[in-house]
């Protein structure tokens, strides 16, 4: 099967010169598109660090927008950074004791079949769509219960859980039998061993990918139009009400024709975006650095 | 003596149920936890067709091809004929567009690049597909519409306006163009990382015994990576364009809105996922809502037929491999 592309006239050695301008080219344009990329995510970050240093502020961080202002007033978003605190918080609560028991029971107990089962539908929830997840949780909770930032939360926690069980599962697998095998030689019940001398292995594993579970939800706008969107300008810490987060804010304000509201918009999503490559590039290297060292032992 | 103890201990009957206990507790609160996940995922399909009910009873499957969305009390109608267009439209050409482009990225990154340049580019691919969607149709609808309608759209349309889709510039800057412009930026990261790991996991004898015979390094990648990963290239393409189908808040920012079939892409549109994103403020009618959520049905449907077909093929591949593996030791 592999071997058809090698036979033919296409290796002659007469076609040398030829043969290689071919790959020459084609080396180039990997290098290109490589580059491409690349340039795509400078250009967005300094698209986005260039408009928004200029309205970042503390204002922005503390005050609360004031709506239909005149003149120069400061505004800021404050109760859209207290919201998203609220909501991430509340989806991490929510996905990680249940994400990790996931892991646990496929990755410790769970026959062939039924992991092989499980783990396809933890592919099948992390390919749903976000806007799905945000109609689902708007017919299963704010249809009866109106909104709030807990149905927020539920839906952000629909989307974590995957990746929280699926890397979980992974640092789990690293976990070496042996350990295994002496916890239940030592006569240490099966449970114990689990809990406390193959889990506490995988803790870093666990912290790294929560971490960018958060960064991946904490930008997540589509699952919050639906179940925390109907908020004021002021801000709240109380989760039963609809909360404004910081990707809501900035698709509205995106939405507005004032100039003023896209200074807003930018600064804000340039405090968003710090976070988000802060925490997936930190996690990265951790996950990385621990790795290499686990490899050397 | 001691060691009789405890063969003594371990033997009380007592004990031992606990033993049992503890396993069993730990067995079923875990086993709970992978049910209620599963039960999650039959909860969203059954959720969202109970929201959509009152539109599917109405309207039947003619509702999918209709062309129509007219809220107007009195002459209420509605369809998903265009947004599947606009659906389509935007998430296909938005993978003809990263397709080359990812295994291009993934080439380098797993044939191509010095050593010292390999991980800080892996790093910095995935950093684009953290970034989030809002943010990118913020640039998109700011920053990246102004410029296209600027300067390519006007040259498309010169250069190639025979062709319908390259129809008159966009007035706004808003437009399908935009919006495929923007998925292709999303959906890039996702099909060159997996794309980048294929490549990583052909075996090393065979580019080896390929590079041995005479090949050039582009002709070993035409003629043993590719052929080898081909299967689950395949299953990449199709989780991008899921993932493309399903992308609302960027494309809603940058396509424009509204309900025709046209064949320029320097129009307004809406996808499946736009429509419903841009009517979150509410809707007029239950007819209304519950046609939102036929909308969200449908995509669910389209997003559930790319994962598990994708999954199946992946799966398919890693078996054959094994064996072809096996075989070769």
């Amino acid at each position: 099967m592999s071997a058809q592309g090698l036979t033919g006239p296409g290796l002659r050695v007469d076609r040398l010169p030829r043969r290689r301008r071919v790959n020459r080219a084609m080396e180039l344009l990997a290098w290109l598109a490589a580059a491409i990329a690349i340039a795509i995510l400078a250009i967005v970050v300094y698209s986005v660090a260039r408009r928004g240093a200029s309205e970042l502020n503390l204002n922005l961080l503390t005050k609360d927008p004031i709506p239909f202002s005149f003149g120069n007033q400061p505004q800021g978003l404050a109760n859209a950074f207290v919201g998203t605190l609220v909501i991430v918080g509340i989806a991490i609560l929510m996905a990680l004791p249940v994400g990790i028991l996931v892991a646990i029971y496929l990755n410790e107990f769970a026959p062939a079949a039924i992991r092989n089962g499980v783990s396809m539908v933890l592919d099948v929830l992390n390919g749903v769509p976000a806007i799905v997840i945000g109609i689902f949780v708007y017919g299963l909770i704010v249809v009866g219960h109106g909104q709030s930032a807990i149905a927020g939360s539920f839906a952000l926690a629909c989307l974590m859980l995957p990746l929280v069980a699926r890397a979980t599962m992974e640092v789990l697998a690293l976990v070496p039998n042996a350990l295994r095998e002496a916890g239940l030689g030592l006569g240490i019940p099966r449970w114990r061993t689990t809990l406390s001398i193959v889990v506490p292995q995988t803790v870093g594993g666990i912290v790294t990918g929560t971490v960018l579970a958060v960064a991946r939800v904490a930008g997540e706008t589509a699952p919050l139009l639906f179940t925390t969107s109907f908020v004021g300008t002021q801000t709240h810490w109380d989760p039963h009400h609809a909360l404004q987060s910081v990707p809501v804010a900035i698709f509205e304000l995106s939405e507005s024709a004032d100039p003023q509201d896209h200074a807003r918009a930018w600064a804000a999503a340039l405090v968003l975006l710090i976070f988000i490559l802060i925490a997936s590039l930190g996690a990265r290297w951790v996950a990385t650095r621990s790795r290499a060292k686990m490899a050397a032992r | 003596m001691t060691s009789l103890d405890l063969t003594d201990a371990a033997r009380r009957p007592f004990t031992g149920r606990r033993v049992r206990f503890g396993d069993v507790s730990l067995q079923v609160v875990a086993g709970a936890a992978a049910a209620a996940v599963t039960i999650l995922v039959g909860l969203i399909v059954w959720k969202v067709i109970e929201g959509a009910r009152l539109s599917i009873s109405h309207y039947g499957l003619a509702f999918v091809t209709r062309i129509a969305w007219n809220p107007v009390l009195g002459h209420e109608i509605y369809g998903a004929g265009s947004f599947l267009f606009g659906t389509a439209i935007t998430s296909l050409f938005a993978l003809v567009l990263a397709a080359p482009l990812a295994m291009g990225v993934a080439l380098f990154l797993s044939e191509l690049s010095p050593g010292w340049l390999r991980a800080p580019v892996t790093a910095l691919v995935e950093t684009l597909a953290a970034v989030p969607s809002v943010v990118i149709g913020l640039w998109g609808i700011l920053v990246l519409g102004p410029a296209l309608r600027g300067h390519i759209e006007s040259w498309l349309h010169s250069a190639f306006g025979f062709i319908p889709f390259f129809g008159d510039p966009s007035p706004a800057g808003a437009s399908i163009f935009t919006a495929i412009i923007v998925l292709t930026i999303m959906i890039l990261p996702i099909v060159s990382s997996i794309s980048r790991e294929l490549f990583l996991g052909v075996p090393h004898d065979l580019k080896e015994g390929a590079l041995a015979l005479g090949t050039t390094r582009w002709e070993m990648v035409k003629g043993v990576v590719f052929p080898y990963s081909r299967g689950g290239i395949a299953a990449a393409l199709i989780l991008g364009l899921g993932r493309a189908l399903g992308e609302a808040i960027a494309v809603t920012q940058v396509i424009g809105g509204g309900v025709f079939i046209h064949w320029s892409i320097f129009d307004g549109g809406d996808t499946l996922a736009s429509k419903i994103a841009a009517s979150y403020q509410g809707s007029s009618t239950n007819l209304q809502t519950a046609s939102l959520v036929y909308l969200a049905l449908i995509l669910l449907v389209f997003s559930l037929v790319a994962n598990i077909s994708a999954q199946l093929i992946v799966r398919r591949v890693a078996r054959r491999h094994g064996i072809t593996r096996g075989g070769h030791a």
